[in-house]
């Protein structure tokens, strides 16, 4: 093996696992939350590329959920993976915030 | 289990009050706070807020039967259930049984990025689930304000909270919502607003360097109540609020006489001693005896069986003791019977709120007939002469309303006007006794008076107040020429005296003695002419009796004669 041969490109994600894991929180189907999901959805595609998996937990049908992760303000959306957790609540239109919030880093 | 209402108030109007079950406070708001209706309980760090929610919740559970849900935003879980044992509250005791549910909410700023619009439903979601799940009807929300410095939407933050009281009116539950003081406005974040049906103020005061807590109803829609400010104290078994309302002055007067110990002392006091339940005061200048008067109550009590508490705030126990050995009283043997109770501090220890509390746990459970505080003026280091008299003022109110009799002591100091006694409570005593120190001729000799006694006719005489090792005595005082003699004058009063009947004795006797003199030559005398009249009389009668024997002779002579000359015829 010739060290000073030519590296290989370096493989992009995806790797076979999620590297995202995202919980949304709502209160039933309300315009707020179905906004939410909806722009959740569109800055996932924008910027993980299907690295992510979302789960929409309603709290109206299990409330004993809300606790676990200390929901208070409603719609929250919590970063699970990769860690550290983070919380962001509201709707989710302002796409700058929900960046800062989840810490993504702009893809180069 | 329904637990028996210990006092005995009506709502005045149609609202429905939830019960403490906290002392005195159920009294100072005429029945507990507003059913239904949300409380705010606003105050500095440390009053006590916490506890009281909390206290309100637990005894909600478990003397009224009304399990109730603990939403706690600064403590977490396990620091509520530490603090709260230091209580005698077993928090986890009630969680397993259900009738108490603390949650945890955990809003903390840097793990929240706010990107949108959003409402607190998560909030109402686990209040609700928690309420519905034990079937609660009494929340507290400790402390809802820190939702402001959680959340940068002020506006957002304010409207829900509008909507959560609306919503837990809706749900029928009494809650407690604490705060904090703000400057000048009651809470730091207006929460006044929207909870404005019953508002209490706690406070934590420094005077004197010793610590009181303080409580307020500023605001209670709908009810009476009392708008003082009520001192209380945290003290192992919770709180406890102490409003001066709840002593009526309506207790009953008993007839009873009691003896003070010393018999002479019952003989002034209208000949049988002081009445059951009334309040003695003794005060006197230093070292005239007025801790072996009030022991001596104690022994006479002692040993009629009656239980006694005695409360020395100035000697130990054992100092006592061993001091009234010397005047021959073993108060020993009735502490180890169990009739006598000593308690024994500093005042400077505590605040005068807590004296009260203490004295009267205490009380509550010795359960004594007689309760002996020396000195009362010792308290005067602890609050101003005015608080002391109205903690006095509420001490006697609980002693007279058990008829317990209660003693007190009173320094007064040398050179004042014995009779100012320094905390001005002698109106609220219903006999005063003075002990004086009396100085003539190179002596000081005590001399006791009784200045006033209620109800009762008493001596107005001073009497000499003598410690010896038989106990105490009363001996009469000697006023000779203006003065009042005592100690070794009077003894020497006392011998003049007797030298004087001894004298008279004497003379009497001599004067006797002459008398009869007299008497026996006169009586000689008589007997000397009656022996002559005597005399007198038996010649007389010889002389009658020989005079008529001689007629006889004559007679007989002259008969005899005749027959002779008869014969010659």
């Amino acid at each position: 093996m010739n060290r000073n041969s030519v590296a290989k490109p370096v493989r992009r994600a995806p790797t076979p696992k999620v590297a995202w894991n995202l919980r949304l929180y709502v209160a039933g189907q309300t315009a707020r939350s179905v906004r939410a999901l909806a722009n959740l959805k569109r800055i996932c595609d924008e910027k993980m590329a299907k690295t992510y998996h979302i789960e929409v937990i309603d709290l109206l049908e299990n409330p004993k959920l809300a606790s676990g992760d200390q929901i208070v303000a409603l719609p929250t959306l919590v970063r699970r993976l990769p860690p550290p957790v983070k919380k962001i609540i509201g709707d989710l239109s302002n796409t700058e915030r929900v960046l800062v919030g989840l810490d993504l880093r702009p893809e180069s | 289990m329904r637990h028996k209402e210990k006092t005995q108030v009506t709502p005045r109007s149609g609202l429905e009050k939830a019960p403490t079950g906290i002392n005195g406070l159920d009294e100072i708001t005429y029945g507990g706070l507003p059913r239904g209706r949300p409380t705010l309980v606003c105050g500095p760090a440390g009053c006590g807020k916490t506890l009281m929610a909390m206290e309100f919740l637990i005894r909600g559970a478990t003397q009224y039967d009304e399990p109730g849900v603990f939403i706690a935003f600064e403590e977490t879980h396990k620091e509520l259930t530490q603090n709260v044992a230091s209580l005698g509250f077993d928090l986890r005791n009630l969680e397993a049984h259900r009738k108490l549910l603390v949650d945890y909410v955990m809003v903390e700023r840097s793990e929240i990025e706010e990107t949108g619009e959003y409402n607190l439903d998560g909030l109402f979601v686990r209040l609700g689930h928690a309420i519905d799940s034990i079937g609660a009807r009494r929340v507290a929300l400790d402390t809802i304000e820190t939702l402001f410095a959680s959340l940068a939407n002020a506006g957002i933050v304010r409207a829900e909270l509008r909507r959560l009281f609306r919503w837990l009116k809706e749900k029928g539950v009494t809650a407690i919502v604490t705060a904090e003081r703000g400057d000048g406005t009651l809470t730091r974040h207006g929460l006044e607003e929207y909870v404005a049906d019953c508002v209490i103020v706690l406070d934590h005061r420094v005077t004197n360097q010793i610590a009181t807590r303080r409580l307020r109803v500023v605001k209670y829609r709908g009810s009476l109540h009392g708008t003082n400010e009520y001192p209380f104290l945290i003290d192992k078994e919770g709180f406890s609020v102490l409003p001066i309302t709840s002593m009526g002055l309506d207790y009953p007067a008993s007839t009873e006489r009691v003896s003070t110990g010393v018999p002479r002392l019952d003989a002034m006091l209208g000949g049988a001693g002081y009445y059951r339940g009334t309040s003695v005061l003794i005060s006197g200048s230093a070292g005239t005896g007025k801790t072996s008067l009030a022991a001596t109550f104690v022994d006479a009590a002692c040993r009629r069986g009656e239980r006694c508490l005695y409360f020395a705030f100035e000697e130990s126990p054992g100092q006592i003791v061993r001091n009234l050995r010397s005047i021959g009283m073993d108060l020993e043997r009735f502490v180890k019977k169990g009739l006598l109770k000593f308690h024994s501090a500093r005042p400077t220890g505590q605040g005068l709120e807590s004296h009260l509390v203490d004295i009267h746990h205490r009380i509550d459970e010795f359960k004594p007939q007689a309760v002996i505080l020396d000195p009362v003026t010792n308290f005067i280091a602890v609050g101003e002469a005015g608080e002391v008299k109205a903690m006095l003022a509420r001490l006697i109110d609980l002693v007279k309303s058990r008829q317990v009799t209660l003693i007190c002591t009173s320094l007064t100091a040398a050179g004042d006007a014995e009779q100012q006694s320094e905390v001005g409570i002698s109106s609220l005593m219903d006999t005063w006794l003075l002990v004086r120190s009396l100085e003539a001729g190179g002596e000081r000799n005590r001399g006791l008076y009784v200045l006033k006694s209620r109800g009762m006719a008493h001596s107005n005489q001073v009497r000499e107040f003598v410690l010896s090792d038989r106990g105490i005595d009363l001996v009469d005082v000697y006023t000779g020429s203006g003065a009042v003699l005592t100690g070794s004058a009077r003894a020497a009063q006392e011998a003049r005296e007797r030298a004087e009947a001894l004298a008279a004795r004497q003379e009497t006797e001599s004067r006797q003695r002459a008398v009869e003199r007299e008497r026996a030559v006169l009586e000689a005398q008589i007997a000397a002419l009656q022996a002559k009249v005597k005399a007198g009389d038996e010649d007389l009668k010889r002389m009658v009796g020989d005079a008529g024997a001689q007629a006889r002779t004559a007679a007989r002579e002259q008969t005899a004669m005749s027959k002779r000359r008869m014969a010659d015829e």
